[in-house]
């Protein structure tokens, strides 16, 4: 059998599953809301800016337009400063998108080597590697990321940095998990017969086969990381103003909620459907990947 | 069971060493010179030097750990930088508030949740099943320090129902505060129950125990509600560890005199001993949680009983 004619078969076969979880996934109607919603809201944070001009309209102070409630000209109200809310919504979701998505790509990255090396390798960098986890565990992760924040300082950066540092046990433990349950499969055995080293063997061959269960914690970690940077954010330790971040936005109606409550009422939504929504495209795609479930 | 009980405890010993020293190396990453602050900007350089000496800032970190460590095993957290209180009093007068909400909440959410969960299951696809799911996904997703602001703006401030914050008024002051924590533990604990519950009813056992003619809520109480339990038992301790992250923000919310709201104030002010005090105290805390949890494993099921025999 020569090279080719097996990668293409290796290529057709990966399509149809591929095809096979989107067909599923497709049924799923939560699932489908939670694509649609997360698909509208990255656009919307991409093109934030032929929405709403940021210096102008999110930033720019006009004091005459204070606490206007929600009314034609501004749909979701004004703050206190006169600030339209659903401009400052709009060009907020930016902030949370980027702070949730990079913090997630930067601890399944780090995550993701670790519990490979572990479940590879076992012995004894497996036993260093895990218990190092299994301290990081014990210290709930708000609190983790917390700590990072008042050591670092509060900034959007350190933010990030905190949200992915503190899930990092978690994709380790993960990977780990799933590249142990294929390592000592046949067709593992077989690259190694034929003298593929551990990088290929790992990437190539292990890796693609754990994807399943790594997409849907992805999709759920998002989820969690939107939650904890509005968290954070909404006890200053995050994004700072006059950056609008939903949290921030949220903490800063708080202190008017008794006659403006939809200042708080508003943001909250925006945190709350966002979460939702990963929450049921997280459950969807974790249904549609395994369907020995349904 | 003792043997197991022992071991257990004397494995959280590095665990919580770990902890320590993890969280003293990032805190001493933090800017700013405590011995500065302490003494104010108006300070001669002579002076700060002085107080840096004798606090011993300007040993080797792992000396000043290990001085951290040795203290800590005598009940001594070191002194707040912010009023110059012992940091241990100051913690513990927090922890029976924090504890107590936390208890409350953990209680009535697995009370309410497990109930649920069963029911939806054995009623499955029905509109209380889709409803109480529809309930539980929101819950999930809906930020505890989200709620507790709405909680408190419909039922404190325009219905005066409850106080608007503090632990003054009573079994009143928990009311509010333990739903904000307690809803989203509640729904995933529900959610936990009802896929395990319906993994277990479709096993080949319950169809014997049917077939031979047990009642159906015999069935579900005696032979599936306990194999479903241990999913749930997971998920609870695992809740329970958010429970006591969650609570720094609702307690922020609520003015609740406890360790979540002593941390964020500390940490506001670089005050790095008392951040130290409270997440070593509630990752204790969570620690024993794990540990309570892992001995009920063995109270539901006695596989995981005799294994210690």
């Amino acid at each position: 059998m020569n090279g080719t004619v097996d990668t293409n078969k290796e290529v057709q076969k990966k399509n149809s599953l591929a095809w096979d979880t989107w067909k599923r996934l497709l049924k799923n109607k939560g699932a489908m809301f939670g694509l649609v919603f997360m698909v509208g809201l990255v656009l919307m944070a991409i093109f934030a800016d032929f929405l709403y001009d940021y210096d102008t309209q999110v930033i720019a102070q006009n004091i005459q337009d204070r606490l206007i409630h929600p009314c034609m000209a501004h749909p979701f109200g004004t703050d206190e400063f006169g600030r339209d809310l659903l401009a400052r919504i709009v060009h907020g979701s930016r902030m949370s998108l980027v702070v949730s998505f990079t913090s997630v790509a930067i601890s399944l990255a780090v995550g993701g080597v670790l519990g490979a090396i572990s479940g590879y390798f076992g012995g004894m960098i497996d036993d260093i590697i895990m218990r190092i986890t299994d301290i990081l565990l014990a210290i709930p992760m708000t609190l983790f990321a917390i700590v990072i924040v008042a050591a670092l300082g509060p900034n959007t950066q350190n933010l990030a940095l905190a949200l992915a540092a503190s899930s990092i046990p978690i994709f380790a433990r993960l990977v780990r998990g799933s590249v142990i349950t294929v390592r000592d499969v046949e067709y593992v055995e077989a690259a190694r017969a034929i003298g593929a080293n551990h990088f290929t063997i790992i990437t190539k061959h292990i890796l693609p086969n754990c994807m399943a269960p790594i997409i849907v914690q992805v999709t759920l970690r998002i989820a969690t990381a939107i939650y904890n940077t509005a968290a954070l954010s909404f006890l200053g330790m995050g994004v700072q103003a006059p950056a609008p971040e939903w949290g921030g936005l949220l903490a800063a109606g708080r202190s008017l909620i008794r006659d403006h409550s939809y200042l708080s009422v508003i943001p909250g939504l925006a945190i709350m459907l966002t979460v939702l929504a990963l929450n049921l495209l997280g459950d969807g795609l974790r249904d549609a990947l395994d369907p020995r479930l349904k | 069971m003792l043997k197991y009980i022992t071991r257990r405890i004397l494995a959280m010993i590095p665990v919580v060493i770990g902890i320590t020293f993890i969280v003293f190396m990032i805190m001493k990453m933090a800017p700013g010179d405590p011995a500065r602050m302490i003494l104010g900007d108006n300070a001669t350089p002579e002076a700060v030097e002085a107080l840096r000496e004798e606090m011993g800032l300007n040993d080797n970190y792992l000396v000043q750990y290990g001085r951290y460590m040795i203290n800590l095993c005598k009940g001594d957290m070191g002194t707040s930088y912010k009023n110059n209180r012992p940091v241990v009093d100051e913690v513990m007068t927090r922890v029976p508030a924090t504890f107590k909400l936390a208890f409350v909440s953990a209680i009535v959410s697995i009370l309410i949740a497990i109930p649920l969960g069963v029911l939806a299951a054995v009623k499955q696809g029905t509109l209380f099943d889709n409803a109480s799911m529809v309930v539980s996904l929101i819950g999930i997703s809906m930020p505890a320090f989200w709620l507790a602001l709405m909680l408190m703006l419909k039922f404190s401030l325009q219905l005066k129902w409850f106080p608007v914050q503090g632990a003054n008024d009573g079994w009143r002051s928990y009311v509010l505060p333990a739903i904000a924590i307690g809803f989203m533990n509640m729904a995933a604990i529900a959610r936990t129950t009802r896929s395990s519950m319906l993994e277990t009813i479709r096993q080949d056992y319950i169809r014997t125990a049917r077939s031979k003619g047990i009642s159906e809520q015999e069935v579900i109480s005696h032979h599936a509600f306990r194999n479903a339990l241990i999913p749930t038992v997971t998920i609870v301790g695992v809740q329970l560890g958010g429970l006591l992250g969650g609570a720094v923000l609702t307690e922020t919310v609520f003015a609740w005199p406890g360790l979540g709201r002593l941390m964020v104030e500390a940490v506001n002010a670089r005050d790095v001993p008392t951040v130290l005090g409270c997440i070593v105290i509630l990752s204790i805390g969570f620690s024993i949680v794990n540990l309570v949890v892992d001995l009920l494993y063995g109270l539901i099921d006695p596989r995981v009983r005799t294994m210690y025999h």
